[in-house]
């Protein structure tokens, strides 16, 4: 079976890549482009983990085909930070002490970017239910909420 | 030296853990991030029957299909005779684990391993799985414990005659092992007693559904070399057990700790190690392998699920007399459930002169069950709290006040015959009493629930090194994998040794060739025992400090002391000299006898025990069933928090677990003893917004066997949550809920039953 050839941006970068029309996203990140922050969890869009923004969308990289990343922006976990300057949420993860073993976090980092660019001021109700898509199964998610509010707060320019 | 009484200047802060930024940029490794030249993908054949004969297995179509290069079954692993597992938590044979990773003869649940292929890719592999053929006879299959036990039950083993009874039966059945634990005369207790109350409660298996799904990648090399990149909570295990199971010598297994996403227990065992290695042995190229979630469900190990029934009799001032508990545990296909610790655990919060628990170890057609943070705790104590709970409206008694009439204090002997030492329970009821929430008053239709818990907590096999750069930064290794912040605590506590920024001192987690032996990451562990091996090999870094000093300023070495990170003469008769600083005695290390390090290995004793206190609001919704947890308390004596926001994490992530087992979470069987849901959708873990913020108190008795007064943390808060939920709800609606989970449909069926 031959593979198509995609043409997309990924973390600001163009990029192309070859992939079989059935590969996810997520594997085509983690096993074709060598980006592997993405996590596989559950490989059904329950867990989060594996969490990218397409065109500043949230989405579950396991629920998409690889071939859909065809003229779209991709932005993954890696294209977080600026350089060496980490973005404000990773910041407020590690005050926070928003994860233990850190296999969720990338994705929980990546929806929260998502949320902030949506609603830069949200009520922690509506944090946990924007959150409500990324299992985190070893904080209990109190130091991961405190986290994306006190970012919130930190990107609206109220705190640091 | 113990530092409980220091002016402590690093422990007890809350640095940003060192591998922090690895893990909010995406760059950690964890197992499946790993990869390998020339690399196979290795993938699983699993029973669609919960109980058959295997007739024979076919794998000539799969060999025969391009780009697969191994296939095996269990033909091509040692057939291993019985024998207790040396290392692992928890009870383990070698020959059970050998038949659970690979079947032998028999499936004996829904998802058991029986063969395997490594191919070119992932879905090639899949393929050939599809072009084995196996014959199966299909059993008749028992999924419930009660069912398990019965007269006439499918038996799974022809082989397992009950131990722990007199005389040995002569039949084989599915109960494995019958445990008993006896203190006083119960008859007479509950002759004594003025007010008896007795109930029945079930428990469903619940997994630890940690996220990151297990994972290795493994090279056999043609001189019989193997390397290993695991996610697991003990790579000493991984190769321990990678040894026994294939017939290796463990010196040519090098196990590398990848970062592991989550384990709970449920990673201090092996599934995929040895299958990986066997595939890459007979294929001779390196063998990934990771399951999908649904290999985890139905696959991996699950805690018990169980029946229990307790009957407490007490006086009328509330003095309980007599306590009896019977537990049936679900081992899963095979033996060894956490029925021993079950049945310690209940009554471990209570003085009770009159105690009779028996256990029964149930095997049935399900995987077998693995540890989950505090194995068995949660379950006894689940019905004991509940029961406690409702004695105490039968006796017209405040709850918090008939716990602290019966709890144990220091020297209250146990019914399984230990006596408790530096325990801080009295500590933990006392915040309890005192904390806001428990005098806050409830909103109308809510209702307030209390639950304690307790677990042991462990200490035993720890090994580490520290070593002095030659600029006076400093590296810590352990043979602990991480994880859950141990690399800071670690880190930590060296600093707070050896005087220096905790940003000076970088810690690891060496491989199995690096680092001597370190019993696996649980039993709450890695802060008490490997923490004690890191402060002991600190210490003997400041003696080779001093002795560099004292050797620097040619004066005795007990003329030197070690200050706030610098070398100091002792008074002024020692002489006068500035002081030397780690950095400046780094720098002259190899003028002045070489590098300076040290290693140290432990066996840790006197892990205190732990003891937490959960308050817990709900709101029901009548209609509904649903449960909200509206407000969360949990209390706990922690000894020292070495980095309290990892402490509060533990204890915050332990109540939350909890929440699910008590609520959402349990696994659901058809009549064909298969798994209806295998994944995160229809199991049910709690996510961000079903939950309010969980309230951590930290109560600090310092346990004096740990030079910082640490004790183990992770596991005492799962145990108290489904009991205080219960409690809550019977305080919201007047109805006990003995079941787990108490999901919307039970709650509204016992509302609907009780009109």
């Amino acid at each position: 079976m031959s593979k198509s050839h995609v043409t997309t941006t990924i973390n600001g970068e163009a990029a192309e890549f070859l992939c079989e029309t059935q590969q996810t996203m997520l594997d085509v990140l983690r096993d074709v482009v060598g980006l592997t922050g993405s996590k596989e969890g559950c490989a059904s869009g329950d867990c989060g983990a594996c969490s990218i923004l397409v065109d500043g969308t949230l989405v579950c990289s396991c629920l998409m085909l690889g071939v859909e990343a065809e003229g779209k922006s991709i932005t993954t976990i890696e294209g977080i930070a600026q350089g060496d300057q980490l973005h404000p949420i990773q910041q407020k993860f590690l005050e926070h002490a928003a994860l233990q073993c850190g296999f969720c976090t990338p994705g929980l980092i990546v929806a929260t970017k998502a949320l902030l660019d949506e609603n830069p001021n949200p009520t922690e109700i509506e944090a946990r239910y924007w959150l409500a898509g990324n299992l985190c199964r070893c904080t209990g998610y109190d130091k991961v909420i405190r986290a994306v509010m006190d970012a919130a707060a930190v990107m609206r320019g109220e705190t640091v | 030296m113990n530092y409980i009484n220091s002016d402590l200047k690093v422990v007890g802060t809350r640095p940003v853990r060192p591998d922090g930024v690895d893990k909010v940029t995406g760059r950690a490794v964890f197992s499946a991030d790993t990869r390998a030249s020339g690399m196979l993908w290795g993938k699983i054949l699993r029973s669609p029957h919960a109980h058959a004969r295997i007739v024979s297995i076919d794998t000539s179509k799969a060999e025969a299909l391009k780009g697969v290069y191994a296939v095996i079954t269990s033909a091509d692993f040692p057939n291993i005779a019985s024998e207790e597992a040396f290392v692992g938590e928890g009870p383990m044979n070698f020959r059970d684990l050998s038949c659970n990773i690979m079947a032998r003869g028999k499936v004996l649940y829904e998802g058991h391993a029986l063969a395997a292929v490594a191919a070119v890719t992932p879905a090639v592999a899949e393929q050939a799985l599809a072009l084995i053929a196996v014959q199966y006879d299909v059993l008749p299959h028992v999924i419930d414990v009660d069912d398990a036990m019965k007269d006439g039950a499918p038996v799974l083993h022809d082989d397992m005659f009950t131990a722990g009874v007199n005389p040995k039966p002569t039949k084989a059945s599915n109960i494995a092992k019958v445990v008993t634990f006896k203190k006083g005369d119960i008859d007479a207790g509950f002759a004594e007693a003025e007010v008896i109350f007795e109930d029945s409660y079930t428990t469903k298996p619940v997994h630890q559904a940690y996220i990151e799904p297990h994972a290795c990648l493994a090279n056999y090399n043609a001189d019989g070399q193997v390397t290993i990149h695991a996610s697991s909570q003990g790579h000493f295990m991984v190769r321990a057990y990678t040894a026994k199971l294939l017939g290796l010598d463990m010196a040519n297994i090098r196990v590398n700790p990848a970062e592991i996403g989550g384990g709970f227990g449920g990673k201090t065992l092996i599934y995929l190690e040895p299958v990986a290695v066997a595939l890459s042995r007979k294929a001779g190229k390196p063998v990934k392998m990771q399951m999908s979630r649904e290999d985890v469900f139905r696959g991996s190990g699950p805690t018990s699920g169980a029946s229990v029934t307790v009957k407490l009799g007490a006086k009328k001032d509330g003095t309980i007399v007599a306590a009896q508990q019977v537990l049936k545990f679900q081992a899963g296909a095979f033996a060894g459930s956490p029925i021993g610790p079950g049945c310690m655990c209940g009554f471990a919060m209570y003085d009770i002169p009159n105690v009779d628990v028996l256990g029964y170890d149930v095997v049935s057609n399900r995987p077998k069950v693995a540890a989950y943070r505090a194995p068995g705790a949660p379950i006894s104590s689940f019905a004991v709290e509940c029961a406690v709970d409702d004695l105490a409206r039968k006796l017209g008694m405040d709850p918090l006040v008939l716990r602290e009439k019966n709890a144990v204090v220091n020297g209250s002997k146990t019914h399984y015959g230990v006596s408790h030492t530096n325990i801080g329970f009295t500590q933990v009821l006392a915040a309890t009493r005192a904390h806001p929430h428990w005098k806050a008053p409830l909103a109308e239709g809510h209702g307030r629930g209390l639950a304690v818990g307790f677990w042991f907590n462990i200490g035993g096999e720890s090994s580490a090194t520290v070593h002095i750069n030659e600029d006076g930064t400093v590296m810590v290794a352990t043979g602990s994998p991480d994880i859950g912040g141990s690399r800071a605590s670690m880190g930590m506590m060296t600093a707070e040794v050896l005087g220096v920024p905790v940003s000076k001192v970088r810690t690891i987690v060496a491989d199995t060739a690096s680092i001597g032996f370190t019993f696996l990451t649980g039993g709450s562990r890695v802060t008490f025992a490997t923490g004690m091996a890191v402060t002991q090999a600190a210490e003997k870094v400041v003696e080779q400090l001093k002795a560099r000093a004292a050797q620097t300023w040619d004066i005795p070495v007990d003329a030197v002391e070690w200050q706030d990170g610098k070398a100091v003469p002792a008074g002024t008769n020692a002489g006068a000299f500035e002081p030397l600083d780690l950095a400046a005695i780094a720098a002259k290390q190899g003028r002045t006898g070489g590098p300076i390090n040290a290693e140290v290995s432990v066996n840790a004793q006197g892990a205190g025990a732990g003891f937490g206190a959960h308050i817990c609001d709900v709101a029901v919704d009548k209609e509904t069933g649903k449960v909200e947890i509206v407000r969360y308390t949990a209390i706990q004596d922690v000894g020292k928090a070495i980095h309290p926001s990892y402490v509060e994490g533990q204890i915050q992530g332990g109540a939350v677990q909890g929440i699910g087992w008590a609520l959402s979470e349990e696994y659901i069987y058809n009549d064909k003893g298969q798994m209806d849901n295998p994944g995160f959708l229809d199991y049910r873990c709690p996510v961000a917004s079903d939950l309010p913020m969980i309230e951590a108190v930290l109560v600090e008795v310092p346990n004096p066997r740990h030079p910082f007064g640490a004790r183990g943390v992770g596991e005492v808060p799962i145990v108290p949550p489904m009991a205080a939920i219960s409690n809550a709800i019977k305080g919201a609606i007047g109805l006990r809920m003995p079941d787990l989970p108490m999901s919307p449909p039970k709650v509204r069926a016992a509302i609907d039953a009780a009109g």
